[in-house]
């Protein structure tokens, strides 16, 4: 009998060292999704990082230049599109000046999604808000292919890496850019990065040469390496994954998108963390009796 | 002649733009190799385009494994091509409430989002299986994973608020810090390995982008 239930007992444990993944993926499944089904108020700090590029926006005058490169697809829309839109609401809040471009082909259209959705809400308020007009509160540059020599061309001359907008209009007929010649004329560089070319081409070509100031939102895998930047200053700050754009939500006191996917974030960690455990426990059980 | 030029080119045009940052009147020669090279990445995807339709054109026509994909790619190129150039009222093809917008948010979107969201499936499988802590080395690699599993989401907050949020300093600590170090450490190692590649193609050592001679 008990030679019997050490063998059930075994086969248990052996059971769980290799269990079928689909029932991982099956877990996984319902704990990214139950949580969406469900709103919750989430309470989290603003960590240093993130309150950097929050400072470094707050603190721009009113009529000041912010130049946004996209430099992502759609891959990363769940984590850098939330923090798209807080960079468009945090911006126009404040009357600053948006110059869109991308170094990526999706760029541009994501910006345009993103602005989509921020003058839909500005149409919806109650107060009198006035809509950014084209061409003198914001503008698209577009896409130019040449990843670094297109950040490196644009520190001598906008024109020469984008001679016109998104939509042909010759840059010197867009009132936003009368007076832009290049990143002496801008007061902030915001970087939207899933990978190459991205912020740390920023850094290198624009914020190493040209001494610009530059905060970037990165996707959770890109972030990590973009910290020895933020602390020798190269970067004023990063917004890292859905956390940081959640974050950053949060310091606009304006919770949106990333806050609310937060709470699937942070049931999936749990349930990946549960099973790490009785992996480990069927691992050191099984080693236990092989000895 | 046919290996020779391409390595006098490169070595031409790498010198040239090593001497540039350092030596401003170089400038001029610097700003006309980067407007060939502005003209060259803009061909480049044509040359994507042609690569695209020759290989699963080619695999449409011998019905080889897998053709019906191949018809799939070709057929949804073609038709992102013509309804953004013929349209979606010319240049303003990505304003919102074009055809080609429309296509972008409900076919593209979804379809790269998905093949992006299938790692996070794989990537809890994968943690399953390597975080077991069979050494010690194991075994700081796993806690470090759980104190940043935890730390980096609200539920940390929620477990550790009554010890000053514990957990996410911790999690920030092992961030700004440990990782910070390690990521240091690969970028200056990245950034030496870079220079030696880049002297020996600029030097004539390294030759394989001339047909591997």
């Amino acid at each position: 009998m008990d030679e019997m239930t050490n063998r059930e007992k075994k086969t248990l444990w052996e059971n769980l060292l290799s269990i079928d993944r689909r029932i991982i993926f099956i877990f996984i499944a319902i704990a990214i999704s139950l949580p969406l089904f469900f709103k919750t108020s989430l309470k989290m700090p603003v960590s240093p990082v993130v309150q950097g590029v929050y400072n470094a926006i707050e603190s721009l005058p009113a009529g000041s230049k912010v130049l946004i490169s996209f430099d992502f697809d759609p891959g990363s829309m769940p984590e850098l599109q939330p923090m798209a839109e807080s960079f468009f609401r945090h911006c126009f809040r404040n009357n600053l000046k948006v110059i869109i471009m991308g170094l990526w082909p999706q760029g541009p259209i994501q910006a345009n999604i993103a602005l989509d959705k921020v003058f839909r809400e500005l149409k919806e308020e109650e107060k009198a808000v006035k809509v950014p007009q084209y061409g003198i509160d914001y503008v698209n540059l577009g896409f130019t292919a040449g990843n670094e020599v297109v950040i490196d061309r644009m520190g001598h001359d906008f024109q020469e890496s984008y001679p016109a907008d998104a939509r042909g209009t010759p840059l010197s007929e867009i009132p936003l850019m009368q007076g832009v010649r290049n990143y002496d004329n801008v007061d902030l560089i915001i970087n939207l990065s899933a990978g190459y070319p991205g912020t740390q081409e920023w850094v290198q070509y624009a914020v190493d040469v040209f001494h610009v100031k530059l905060v970037a939102g990165n996707t959770a895998v890109q972030a990590p390496s973009m910290y020895p930047y933020v602390q020798t200053g190269q970067l004023t700050g990063v917004l890292g994954g859905m956390k940081g754009g959640a974050e950053y939500e949060l310091a606009l006191n304006r919770p949106a998108k990333a806050v609310s996917y937060m709470f699937s974030q942070a049931v999936a960690h749990v349930v990946i963390c549960l099973f790490i455990i009785i992996g480990n426990i069927a691992f050191f059980t099984m080693r236990k009796r092989k000895t | 002649m046919r290996r020779e030029v391409p390595l006098v080119l490169t070595a031409m045009v790498g010198i040239t733009m090593i001497i540039a940052h350092f030596i401003p009147p170089f400038n001029i020669l610097k700003d006309l190799f980067e407007d060939w090279f502005f003209i060259i990445a803009a061909f480049a995807i044509y040359l994507g385009i042609s690569n695209l339709i020759l290989v699963n054109g080619d695999k449409i026509y011998k019905k080889q494994k897998g053709w019906p994909f191949g018809l799939v790619v070709i057929l949804g190129f073609l038709v992102m091509t013509v309804i953004g150039l013929f349209f979606s009222g010319g240049t303003s093809f990505q304003d919102p409430g074009t055809p080609f917008y429309y296509l972008y948010m409900n076919v593209y979107y979804p379809l790269s989002a998905t093949m992006f969201a299938l790692l996070a499936f794989f990537v809890a499988s994968a943690s399953y299986r390597a975080f077991r802590a069979r050494n010690v080395e194991a075994t700081m690699l796993l806690l470090a994973a759980f104190i940043l599993m935890v730390g980096r989401v609200p539920i940390g907050y929620w477990f550790s608020d009554w010890l000053g949020d514990a957990l996410g300093k911790l999690a920030d600590w092992i961030m700004d810090f440990p990782q910070t170090a390690g990521q240091r450490a690969i970028m200056i190692g990245i950034a030496l390995g870079v220079v030696s590649s880049a002297l020996r193609v600029i030097l004539g050592l390294e030759r394989t982008y001339t047909s591997g001679e």
